[in-house]
C-alpha cells in the first residue's frame, strides 16, 4: 500500500521515560536505556553514541536544575528524536546558557564534575537539529534530532 | 595493546571488571569534568580521573570506554564499584598523579612495536 502524499511516515519505535530531579544516584539510567534500545533497533554505533551523549547531558540538566521531566524517544525512518520536557526553574537567558563555560551550578554539583557549562554545547554539537525553549518558573523544553543513514 | 598490558606496565590496582581486561585500548582521555569527557573521549579509551563517585560509570558506559583509572591512589566509592562491576567496566587505581600517569600511558600507546 502506498503512503499518501503528505501523510507522516509511521514511527518505528517510540517510548517515554521519566526523570526525577535532584537524584544524582539514578542519573544516567534514562540515557543508558535509550542507548540500549537504539542498539537493539540496529541503529549504527556512531548514531547511538551521539544519542547517548545528547540524552545524558539533558538528563544531567534535569537532575541538576529541574523537579522532574518526561523524555520522549522517537525513532522514525532516517531519524532519532529525543525530546525532554521538564518542570523546573527554567532558563532566564538562553543565549547565555548556550555559551560554553557559562554555568549557574552550585558547589555540590561542580564537585562531582558537573556544571562546567558544557552540557548544552554538547547537546547542540552532537545533534543534527536542536531546539530549546524555556520559561522561567515553569521549565525547559529541548528537542534534539539525529539523522540516521 | 589491551587493558591488562597497561595494568602490568604502569602498575595499576584493578578494583573491578577483571573480565574486561582483554579489551583493546584505542586511546585515552584525562579529565574530571564529566561533560568534557562526554564530549571529547572516544570508544575504547582509558579515562583517567580523580572523580570517584558512581556517575563516572554512566559516562564510561555510555562512551564505551575500555576502563577508568583513578589517580593519586584515590579509592572508588562502593556504589561506583557495584555499578562498574554490573556494567563490566574495569576500575583501576594508580598511585601516580594524572600528568605522570597520562604521559606513561600515552608513551605505551604511541611507541612503535
Amino acid at each position: 500500500m502506498k503512503t499518501p502524499v503528505g501523510e507522516p511516515k509511521p514511527n518505528l519505535y517510540s517510548e517515554s521515560f521519566h526523570i526525577e530531579g535532584g537524584n544524582f544516584n539514578s542519573a544516567g539510567i534514562v540515557s543508558t536505556s535509550i542507548k540500549s534500545i537504539l542498539k537493539k533497533l540496529g541503529i549504527p554505533g556512531d548514531i547511538v553514541r551521539k544519542a547517548a551523549i545528547v540524552s545524558y547531558e539533558a538528563e544531567i540538566n534535569v537532575v541538576s536544575y529541574a523537579k522532574k521531566a518526561v523524555v520522549n524517544l522517537t525513532v522514525g525512518p532516517g531519524v532519532v528524536r529525543i525530546e525532554v520536557i521538564d518542570e523546573g526553574q527554567g532558563i532566564p537567558n538562553i543565549d547565555l546558557a548556550m555559551q560554553e563555560g557559562y554555568s549557574t551550578a552550585d558547589q555540590r554539583i561542580r564537585e562531582m564534575g558537573f556544571g562546567a557549562g558544557m552540557g548544552l554545547c554538547n547537546i547542540k554539537n552532537y545533534s543534527d537539529d536542536f531546539h530549546i525553549e524555556s520559561e522561567v518558573g515553569k521549565g525547559t523544553h529541548l528537542k534534539m534530532t539525529i539523522q540516521t543513514p | 595493546m589491551n587493558v591488562e598490558a597497561i595494568v602490568a606496565a604502569v602498575g595499576l590496582e584493578v578494583k573491578c571488571g577483571r573480565e574486561s581486561l582483554g579489551r583493546e585500548v584505542t586511546g585515552g582521555y584525562t579529565g574530571d569534568l564529566l561533560s568534557d569527557v562526554m564530549g571529547h573521549s572516544k570508544e575504547g579509551y582509558l579515562w583517567i580521573t580523580r572523580q570517584v563517585h558512581q556517575n563516572i560509570v554512566a559516562v564510561a558506559s555510555l562512551k564505551e570506554h575500555a576502563g577508568i583509572i583513578l589517580i593519586n591512589g584515590c579509592e572508588p566509592a562502593a556504589e561506583t564499584l557495584e555499578k562498574a562491576e554490573a556494567e563490566k567496566i574495569p576500575v583501576m587505581v594508580s598511585v601516580l598523579p594524572a600528568f605522570e600517569l597520562s604521559g606513561r600511558i600515552y608513551n605505551l600507546l604511541t611507541s612503535p612495536g
